[in-house]
């Protein structure tokens, strides 16, 4: 591995880029290490939360980790921060179509009061 | 009258076919296509955005059902965190390879691009021994796949999910065969890419499972 490579993540260059709907970004091998030990971390302090107990906490923090690694994975490694509008909106419209679609399904079943 | 003959319109040659069907690679450049964008890679994340809709179904079926246990047996009984942690942190770091193997597919280091996809099968591949393992010893422990509500709907979920990274792991596989044999046509770093997405899916999907199924408690 190069850790001093860098490759676009998309166009090369501002007018392809202005063609493509997307804006340029460089990311390094070596930025990638970084975002996959972010990850790491997070995943040890969520095991480590579940361990040690956090009381009426555990479940939003355990929640707002897991939206984190989500959305670090999402962005970076599947470039989706910095890719088109019509892929964000592709991916976004069935995350958040999911998300209200079974939250209302959840609530007809009395989960979130039981 | 003039004899004038009229010119049919000259028009110019594109350079590269429309559709990059020339066998090179193309990254970086504006497609050909009406959005100017990648059809495949819109296809892509379109089947991306439709699988939340499916795993969606299933995480919150398990959610519901997580506590109708038919015996004694239950999450808090069954959960080794420490094991399944582990296994989650290789799924993790196959995410880092396949990355990695997007990188040098875009630079079009070949070599390291077989390496990286391979290294992403095995971790892959490790995963899934470990899901063959825990389902092995869960089993033993009385939970069959029709012992309850909660077992069916647990081996539903991360049964359906490690059919998933088992055919990732086929794509990746095939991926390597195809590029040794120089048998992908067209843009290669795009194809690399496309799998990459599709295992960085299987990953995230696991980022949400290991959270609401693993560590919130019952």
């Amino acid at each position: 591995m190069s850790a001093e490579t860098t490759h676009s993540v998309l166009p090369a260059t501002a007018d392809e880029a202005a063609h493509d709907g997307s804006e340029v970004h460089e990311v390094s091998d070596k930025q990638y290490v970084v975002i996959a030990l972010i990850l790491a971390v997070l995943t040890a302090l969520e095991v480590a939360a579940t361990e040690v107990g956090l009381g009426s906490f555990l479940i939003p923090a355990l929640l707002i980790m897991m939206a984190v690694k989500f959305f670090i994975v999402v962005s970076y490694f599947m470039h989706l921060k910095h890719d088109s509008g019509l892929f964000k909106f592709s991916f976004y419209v069935g995350l958040g179509g999911a998300l209200v679609l079974y939250s209302v399904m959840l609530a007809t079943f009395h989960f979130f009061i039981s | 009258m003039s004899d004038t003959t009229i010119e049919p319109p000259v028009t110019a040659e594109p350079e590269t076919p429309v559709g990059y069907d020339d066998g090179q690679d193309h990254i970086g450049l504006a497609h050909h296509t009406a959005t100017g964008l990648s059809n495949t890679k819109l296809a892509m994340w379109l089947f991306l955005g439709s699988e939340c809709l499916l795993f969606g179904g299933l995480i919150s079926t398990y959610m519901l059902y997580r506590n109708r246990q038919a015996s004694a047996i239950g999450p808090d009984q069954l959960w080794d965190i420490p094991f399944t942690s582990a296994t989650s942190f290789v799924l993790l770091m196959s995410s880092l390879t396949m990355v990695l193997a997007v990188s040098a597919a875009k630079r079009k280091d070949e070599r390291g691009t077989r390496l990286w996809l391979t290294v992403t099968a095995l971790l892959g591949g490790l995963f899934l021994a470990g899901q063959v393992y825990e389902f092995t010893v869960f089993y033993r422990e009385g939970l069959g796949y029709t012992t309850s509500l909660f077992s069916s709907s647990f081996y539903t979920l991360t049964g359906f999910h490690g059919v998933h990274v088992a055919v990732g792991i086929i794509m990746l596989l095939s991926l390597v065969g195809m590029l040794a044999k120089g048998k992908i046509v067209g843009d290669k770093a795009e194809t690399v890419e496309m799998v990459g997405l599709y295992w960085h899916f299987v990953d995230v999907v696991w980022i949400v499972i290991f959270t609401l199924v693993y560590l919130i408690p019952a």
